[in-house]
């Protein structure tokens, strides 16, 4: 597979939510607004990117016996470290995120690329596959995020678009259950409509 | 009656699933049969079981800020909590391989019945973020952990059979092609979650 494939499938036909299903915990919960997606995006980018490249050094060295535990300590001490920069630099965002920034140990999308790629290709491939999955898990919750602050809050990164467009003195108001927790479900599941029905190739058959 | 307040709130309004969407990716890879997901419950619910009271202990006597004060006083204004992520998944990896050897000396029926869904439940979410819900709602005593322990099990044992219930039945529904599988089950999912939020009001 050429270097720019594996950058690339994850944004579309090998997406790791809506195709793979993996790591839909922390992409439904932290979405309610923008900012704390983002950020939880660009955690789960570098703890994928850089557990894959570790893993992936150390693939012919695991016994393949307790290679689930290797995994899981190696990935653990990477998201102590994003835990304590968070906690050091957005300490608000951190708070947002609550234990969602740890569970990003056992995030499926991190655990799967462990095993599916890093285990069985070279650093500099891993690497890539790492960031180009994490990105496409960003996208979804880049998305996610944008949707549902905007029509829960009226707002974007805390703007507030719709007060400024003037759209309350016409009557609109907001749409709170979008911020709940089932609409994220539901939105999920519209985008994998979307997607499926434009990419016919990915459609189940059952 | 505070264990049974902890007890029936975790199941019903800080369900698992519902509430947090902690251990989806089993719920949805697994959710195919009513009998394979039953089992996959009682497994999740069993570690969650044995895990949070273990790592309730290992806060309560050694990470949190002066906890190691029983060791010595000198160690009083230590403050071991930043590494409460590794400690937790550790003892819980741990204790899942435990679980696993003793089931299959003692019990093979039960341990053929789990078989393949205990080593999974080292890595599933729900599992780690009962330990992290356990620290950071700090419940006072091991009884309150246990409580909660056995009843977010049970609420995700819950949402997990019903959703297969469901799943069981859609197979003979004319669903768009493109919705099938996985998209049609975040959809059922998020009504679920919606029924699941009328007990909010309820005041325990």
């Amino acid at each position: 597979m050429k270097k720019i494939d594996i950058i690339k499938s994850p944004f579309n036909k090998s997406n790791p939510i809506t195709v793979q299903v993996l790591g839909i915990c922390s992409c439904l919960a932290v979405t309610a607004q923008l900012k704390p997606a983002v950020v939880m995006a660009i955690s789960v980018t570098v703890v994928v990117a850089l557990s894959n490249l570790i893993i992936s050094l150390l693939r012919n060295t695991i016994p393949p016996r307790i290679r689930i535990i290797v995994q899981l300590v190696v990935v653990s001490a990477l998201v102590i470290l994003v835990n304590q920069v968070l906690m050091a630099f957005v300490y608000d965002v951190s708070k947002q995120l609550s234990v969602y920034v740890g569970l990003i140990i056992t995030n499926c999308i991190v655990m799967g690329r462990l095993e599916a790629f890093a285990m069985s290709n070279k650093p500099l491939d891993s690497l890539l596959d790492g960031l180009g999955n994490g990105l496409g898990y960003g996208i979804i919750l880049v998305i996610l995020g944008f949707v549902r602050e905007l029509f829960g809050n009226g707002t974007l990164w805390g703007y507030p678009v719709f007060e400024k467009l003037g759209l309350y003195n016409i009557g609109y108001e907001n749409n709170g259950f979008v911020i709940m927790a089932p609409m994220a479900l539901i939105l999920v599941g519209i985008i994998i409509w979307i997607q499926r029905s434009r990419n016919k190739d990915l459609c189940e058959k059952c | 009656m505070e264990y049974f307040n902890i007890f029936v709130k975790s199941i019903f309004i800080d369900n698992m699933i519902f509430a947090f969407f902690l251990g989806m990716c089993s719920y949805l890879a697994v959710s195919k049969t009513v009998k394979t997901s039953l089992g996959l419950g009682v497994a999740v619910t069993f570690v969650l079981l044995i895990t949070v009271p273990v790592n309730f202990l290992l806060d309560k006597y050694i990470l949190q800020p002066g906890a190691l004060a029983w060791v010595s006083p000198s160690l009083a204004d230590v403050d071991l909590s930043f590494l409460s992520l590794i400690l937790f998944i550790a003892v819980i990896a741990a204790i899942v391989q435990m679980v696993e050897m003793i089931v299959e000396k003692f019990s093979p029926s039960l341990y053929n019945a789990l078989g393949i869904f205990l080593p999974l439940i080292a890595v599933n979410c729900a599992v780690l973020g009962g330990s992290l819900f356990m620290q950071q709602r700090g419940y006072a005593n091991i009884g309150e952990a246990t409580c909660f322990a056995l009843g977010s099990g049970s609420g995700w044992l819950l949402a997990i059979v019903g959703i297969a219930a469901i799943r069981e039945k859609l197979r003979y529904s004319a669903i768009p092609p493109a919705l099938k599988g996985v998209g049609i089950t975040f959809i059922i999912t998020g009504l679920m979650g919606i029924a699941f939020m009328s007990f909010m009001g309820i005041k325990l």
